[in-house]
């Protein structure tokens, strides 16, 4: 893999940049794998790159039924940030945090990493006191927080109706100045491109349709273009992981809900931090080309089908309007739905299985996209090990039974 | 938008008059104090999550207030029919009658 530079821009220059190299290749799949990981999204492909480069394992095929990037990855927030609660998911995510700060220069591959800082509003009395009890939480685990009263939120977003005429008061925020945004098509070119370059075989256009076992342990994928052989075998199919579960009669706690999201048409530069609010449920950045990004939620009930009831973007575009009203007229470009796997507790699922050698990461929920470089890190771990990494031992798929959840609903950011 | 017929009203509503509350027919436990660690997990954690059919109970919140059960498509948004609490659905997945 040729590296990108300033020289190597400059010398492309001179060839009107019509012979850059393959960003990653296109082979045929071997008859055999140590690691088989099933979905090329930024938490597989992060796995493959992480097996890769820290654990010497490079005979790793990544099987994506569709193209590399296209499922929640592409249709996320593209928010970051670690302010969680709970000791075991604040770890994780701080874990995710500190990657993301190095991300770009590790993979040489420009994930366009914004610390711009994040802003969870809040409303009422007892938002004010969940969020000075999740700041303390924070700082106590070394991840630096604040707690912003109204005057210093609308120092920092002066967009926002911080009025006592608004029709959401905004009493205070949290602030974590670290958090902000990545470019999310970036991190999956970003991991594919570098795990391409060790020797991971990217195999798109190729659909899991059956996991082989033989005397008890997993064997390899049957796909449709035929049977892989694997010595192990990891599923990081967010929405679709029941449905992999199930092909080895697994049943996983989770729940598949579309979630949405839309962008407006490209304005000038207007907010300069991400938006979160809760109570409301509306949240808000501006993208570098302009747009207005701004998440939705989850329908309430179950669903497969890539699009959102209406009534769920009308209510989160109501609170934008009351929360930013100078955006009323914006018109949005577009609107989107992702399958998101959703679990009892808000907390994603990073485990073992009772069967030999398979593997799942899943239940990420509406908030995975900010974990994609610790959650490959610690599943790289777990898989290569056959042993839970310190910091995905609390994730395990155990919990359910064992009782020890880690309720993460107040700081998952979309309620469900 | 989905249309909910709610079989008490007899009568067709819009998806936001209603709650949706999860998988139905789930049996409550008959003796608690016996269950394993694994069944009370199974029992509060664990739902079907169906790519197709799937069952599931509804709440006509903004109108009689009761609950009731759909067979729905998960992934066309289909709705095959509503039946009350105590009544069995007419439609069901190949796999759940095998
Ligand atoms: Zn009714």
């Amino acid at each position: 893999m040729s590296r990108y530079s300033v020289f190597s821009l400059f010398k492309h220059a001179l060839s009107h940049h019509e012979n850059w190299q393959k960003v990653w290749r296109n082979p045929t799949p071997k008859d055999v794998y140590d690691v088989v990981i099933i979905g090329g999204g930024g938490h597989g492909l992060a796995t493959a790159y992480y097996l890769a480069k820290e654990h010497g394992i490079t005979n790793v095929a990544v099987v994506e039924k569709g193209y590399l990037g296209g499922g929640n990855t592409a249709r996320n927030t593209t928010i970051l940030r670690s302010n969680y609660l709970w000791d075991e998911a604040a770890h994780l995510f701080e874990h995710s945090m500190k990657l993301w700060e190095g991300l770009s220069q590790d993979l040489n591959y420009n994930v366009m990493y914004s610390p711009r800082g994040v802003l969870n509003l809040g409303h009422n009395l007892q938002d004010m006191r969940d969020i000075e009890r999740r700041v303390n939480a924070n700082r106590l685990n070394g991840i630096d927080g604040e707690v912003l009263n109204a005057k210093q939120v609308k120092d920092i977003c002066p967009l926002l109706d911080c009025s006592d005429r608004a029709r959401y008061p905004v009493l205070g925020a949290s602030w974590q100045a670290r958090g902000g945004v990545a470019r999310h098509d970036a991190v999956a070119w970003g991991f594919a491109r570098a795990a391409d370059s060790l020797g991971v075989d990217l195999l798109q256009q190729t659909e899991v349709i059956g996991i082989r076992r033989h005397e008890g342990a997993v064997c390899g994928v049957e796909t449709n273009r035929g049977f892989i052989a694997a010595k192990k075998v990891a599923c990081v199919t967010a929405g679709s992981s029941s449905l992999l579960a199930k092909m080895v009669g697994m049943e996983l706690p989770i729940e598949s809900h579309p979630l949405q999201a839309c962008v407006s048409e490209p304005i000038k530069p207007i907010l300069d931090t991400v938006v979160m609010s809760n109570a409301v449920h509306g949240y808000m950045s501006q993208s570098d080309k302009g747009d207005l990004v701004i998440g939705a939620g989850i329908d309430s009930y179950t669903g497969y089908g890539q699009r959102g009831s209406f009534p769920v973007i009308e209510h989160t575009l109501a609170a934008i309007c009351e929360m930013f009203p100078d955006v009323r007229r914006v018109r949005m470009n577009r609107a989107w739905g992702g399958i998101v796997d959703t679990t009892p507790d808000a907390s994603p699922i990073i485990s073992k299985t009772h069967i030999p050698g398979l593997y799942f990461n899943c239940g990420w929920g509406t908030g995975g996209f900010k974990a994609t470089p610790g959650s490959g890190n610690v599943f790289a771990h777990t898989i290569a090990k056959d042993e839970p990494h310190p910091l995905a031992k609390p994730f395990s798929i155990d919990r359910f039974h064992s009782g020890h959840l880690i309720d993460e609903h107040g700081a998952a950011g979309v309620a469900h | 938008m989905l249309h909910l017929f709610c079989p008490y009203c007899q009568e067709l509503r819009e998806e936001d008059e209603f709650h949706y509350r999860g998988q139905a027919h789930i049996v409550r436990p008959k003796d608690p104090e016996s269950l394993s660690d694994k069944e009370w997990g199974d029992y509060l954690f664990f739902r079907h999550n169906p790519k197709g059919i799937h069952h599931e109970m509804w709440y006509h919140v903004s109108g009689c207030r009761r609950f009731f059960n759909v067979t729905r498509n998960t992934v066309t948004y289909d709705i095959y029919e509503t039946y009350k609490i105590g009544e069995t659905p007419a439609v069901t997945a190949k796999e759940e009658t095998e």
